[in-house]
């Protein structure tokens, strides 16, 4: 190559490979600077509600645009409520789906695995729409089957919705998991005369309980974040729900109902709702990173 | 040592019934999930076949009561913001996805780091986004338009397409990195002419993949495109009409069976759009596999 | 056999096919008596675990996996579809070629399967972890970290766990897939006199494709070639004056 130079003959490598390396670093970097970014600007729109409600913002729940007095209370509890429902609905069918569909003969579990793929793919506005015009009306009459006077929309009902949009998320990781696991660990299970479910619950939830972990805080992140198919059915009202058929709103359908018409200290109590709901999805990835990171490197090590 | 007696076995009655219950609880489980799939796709088909025909899918959409009313001009605003969000976001992600598959070991905590920012960036709720791109575009630029839906499109894809990137490349054997190299080509060279071409059925499902999950994106629209009853002529300075919020304001903010019927139709189009892309990029896939 | 001993397990005209019709194993017929060991040698491919694997239908994991013939566990077939698997394999414990100790603390290993399948107290369960890990010769060495994790052991002594943990469950049977196939030397040696030790309580039936391990351990040695059972004897006739040639020629190192 010194032969070359000496020659005089051009080396194109010398310039174009650390620029070329270099261009990409920066695209790469992006990433860092639009996470940092989301902080920054939601912190700086948001400056004016923190300045005049100060931590009472977490505690009030009043949302009175004429007197310009914001709380966030019942925007958190719903969000917390809808979510916690939903998980607690979605974990076990999604864990005895996963089960099955591992289990199940390879054609079915091909057929099986794509449903669950597509209805994945399906844009939550369509279950936005399907709830609000479907299931609110079925919600309703059963409701009065019970005798409960509601309009069917509400907590319960944005709950269901939720467990069917995050269903798929949880089940397609968990179904990964418990393929990852060693068909040696599995024989032996069945070997000491295990059935099946006492190998899935004992030995394989074990051994996966990390990926299974991750697998869940997907779906918490992909439910606390909805907003569409909640804006359609949760009812949209300010105030802490008392019962599972009371409206409510989250922090999602609360931007996405407010924001057009707001202005002012509402639309920056809004940009405090929106800090609010980027600190719970970030520490939630924080954690399903964290425990899909240490399967990872199990993987790895075996 | 105790003596190897035998104590008493505990029934396998009920250890067996407990295994067969879990056995029904899945198959309930799995028939609510794919029951509920084919109760939303039949309800969207029915519903969304009653309007659709020529005449939705070319006219524009208008205030209630006028007559031919339909839903082009949101069609045609969501191909550009989708079209134009790809071209945002395709480059920088591919370089991106580039450099974590080529060039990431030799700093293997910065991209630790970027994976994990991409990771966490692909978990971010969608109206967080929206809220972004309102800041730095909207309020600057001094009103709605269909590029800064672009734009939000384009920051959801961007993680997505690094990291499929990255996963397709690593996927190419050494070897041709090596017979590349070894013919004096620039590293710049053999990753471009080389290995993305080898991987390129990978790189445009990726892409694919991507464009189906942002398309039927809704909330960010709301806080970047917005709507209007008009063709989108003014995409970089004014709100573009588009299928998602169209479909909002239909369903949310109209009591009138007519916008209802026309939200259905919309609905079906987005839904056959969104699918079309995700069906075509795993056969891709699944081609190049074979 | 010289002695009239009680024959525990039976096969008869056993024939093994995979996923897809290809044929394992050909008309199987081979007794194994109670309380001794039994080898199962061969070259590596010969059939001789997909044999071993029907004892208790743990291939039964498998799709497509098929099989034809008896076996007779005490007389009875257990190869028909009344039988109950779980009772069968709470009867004919395995150990398989690689260490598989659960997820779980040591304690806890070897207690599962006491748990699962019996109702103990507190007190029993530790008493019979502690004379299952005694039986394994293990208790000495991890007396001191029950609680650990069964996965912080050494090859040899997650091995020995495994013993200890099918021990515990009071089977009849114990099968072992080439048990010392991942383990050093040293500790092979000590699975070797625990297997002799076990052979006091247990029938044994040890498939190794290792022959002087064969020779050491067992009483009775059948060779399996290509799916079909070339010859059984008593090992010391079978390592000394074989009938068949192909036996002669692969103790002898020939091929395999």
């Amino acid at each position: 190559m010194e032969i070359c130079h000496a020659a005089g003959m051009k080396r194109p490598s010398a310039w174009s490979d650390p620029v070329f390396r270099w261009l990409c670093l920066g695209c790469a970097a992006l990433c860092g600077l639009l996470m940092v970014g989301f902080f920054v600007q939601l912190a700086i729109a948001s400056g004016d509600a923190w300045r005049t409600f100060g931590l009472g913002f977490f505690s009030s729940a009043e949302w009175d645009p004429v007197a310009e007095r914001f709380g966030a209370l019942p925007a958190i509890v719903g969000t917390l409520l809808t979510t916690a429902i939903a998980l607690v609905i979605a974990l076990p069918l999604a864990f005895v789906s996963a089960l099955f569909i591992v289990d199940a003969p390879p054609w079915l579990s091909r057929l099986l695995g794509q449903a669950v793929d597509l209805l994945a793919a399906i844009p939550s506005i369509i279950y936005g729409m399907w709830g609000l015009f479907v299931l609110t009306p079925i919600m309703q009459r059963i409701m009065a089957s019970f005798g409960i006077e509601t309009n069917g929309f509400g907590l319960l009902t944005s709950a269901l919705i939720l467990t069917l949009m995050i269903l798929p998320y949880i089940c397609a990781v968990m179904r990964d998991v418990l393929r990852m696991t060693p068909p040696m660990l599995r024989e032996a299970a069945f070997g000491i005369g295990c059935t099946r479910w006492e190998t899935a619950r004992d030995i394989l939830m074990r051994y996966g309980i990390r990926g299974l972990l991750g697998g869940v805080f997907i779906g918490l992140g992909r439910a606390l974040g909805e907003t569409m198919a909640v804006l359609f059915v949760a009812g949209n009202v300010m105030r802490v729900p008392h019962a599972l058929t009371d409206g409510c709103t989250t922090i999602a359908a609360t931007l996405a109902n407010n924001f057009a018409e707001a202005d002012g200290l509402q639309r920056s109590a809004l940009f405090a709702l929106g800090l609010i709901l980027l600190v719970m999805a970030f520490l939630i990835q924080l954690l399903a990173q964290y425990y899909l990171r240490m399967t990872g490197a199990k993987r790895g090590e075996r | 040592m105790i003596p190897p007696t035998k104590p008493k076995y505990r029934p396998l009655f009920w250890r067996k019934a407990k295994d067969r219950a879990v056995q029904v609880f899945s198959v309930i489980s799995l028939s609510i999930a794919v029951g509920a799939m084919l109760w939303i796709l039949g309800t969207i088909l029915v519903r969304g076949a009653e309007v659709l025909g020529w005449d939705f899918l070319s006219n524009p959409s208008k205030p209630y009561g006028m007559p031919d009313a339909g839903i082009a001009n949101a069609l045609l605003g969501t191909l550009m913001i989708t079209g134009f969000s790809v071209l945002i976001a395709v480059p920088p992600a591919l370089a991106a996805g580039i450099w974590l598959a080529e060039f990431g070991k030799r700093m293997p905590r910065a991209a630790a780091a970027i994976r994990f920012c991409a990771n966490v960036l692909m978990g971010m709720p969608s109206v967080i986004v929206g809220l972004f791109v309102y800041m730095i575009l909207v309020v600057p630029m001094r009103g709605f338009s269909g590029l800064a839906g672009a734009v939000a499109l384009a920051i959801l894809m961007f993680p997505v397409v690094m990291r499929t990137t990255e996963d397709m490349m690593a996927m190419v054997p050494d070897t041709l990195r090596e017979s590349g190299l070894a013919l004096g080509m620039t590293r710049c060279r053999v990753t471009l002419s080389i290995i993305c071409r080898a991987a390129r059925n990978g790189l445009v499902t990726g892409v694919l993949l991507s464009v189906a999950r942002v398309s039927g994106e809704t909330a960010p629209l709301l806080f970047t495109a917005l709507f209007a009853d008009a063709w989108p002529t003014n995409f970089f300075g004014g709100p573009t009409a588009n299928i998602p919020v169209l479909i909002t304001e239909y369903a949310t903010n109209s009591p009138f069976e007519a916008m209802h019927r026309a939200g259905w139709g919309a609905a079906l189009v987005i839904t056959l759009l969104v699918l079309t892309v995700n069906l075509s990029a795993r056969v891709l896939f699944r081609e190049k596999k074979h | 056999m010289d002695k009239q001993k009680k024959v525990k397990i039976q096969a008869r005209n056993l024939s093994f096919f995979y996923e897809g019709g290809h044929q394992a194993l050909f008309d199987n017929n081979l007794d194994i008596p109670e309380k001794e060991i039994t080898a199962v040698i061969g070259p590596s491919g010969c059939g001789k675990s997909t044999h071993l694997r029907i004892y208790n239908r743990i291939f039964e994991l498998y799709r497509g996996q098929r099989v034809e013939g008896e076996v007779l566990l005490d007389g009875k077939n257990i190869l028909t579809p009344e039988t109950d698997v779980l009772e069968l394999r709470r009867r004919v414990g395995m150990i398989f070629q690689k260490p598989t100790p659960f997820p779980m603390s040591v304690f806890d290993n070897v207690a599962y399967p006491l748990r699962l399948h019996f109702r103990l107290s507190k007190s029993e369960i530790a008493d019979r972890v502690e004379a299952a890990l005694t039986g394994a010769c293990l208790w000495d060495e991890v007396k001191d970290k029950l609680k650990k994790s069964g996965l912080a052991l050494s090859g040899g002594q997650q091995q020995r766990l495994c013993m200890a943990r099918t021990i515990a469950a009071e089977p009849e049977v114990l099968l072992m897939d080439e048990p010392t196939s991942a383990i050093d030397p040293v500790a092979t040696l000590k699975i070797e006199d625990l297997v002799l030790e076990l052979r006091k309580r247990f029938t044994i039936v040890i498939v190794t494709h290792n022959m002087q391990q064969a020779a050491r351990i067992s009483d009775q040695t059948a060779f399996f070639y290509k799916g079909r059972i070339i010859e059984v004897g008593p090992t010391k006739q079978i390592f000394t004056s074989p009938k068949e040639k192909k036996t002669e020629e692969y103790i002898t190192g020939r091929f395999g």
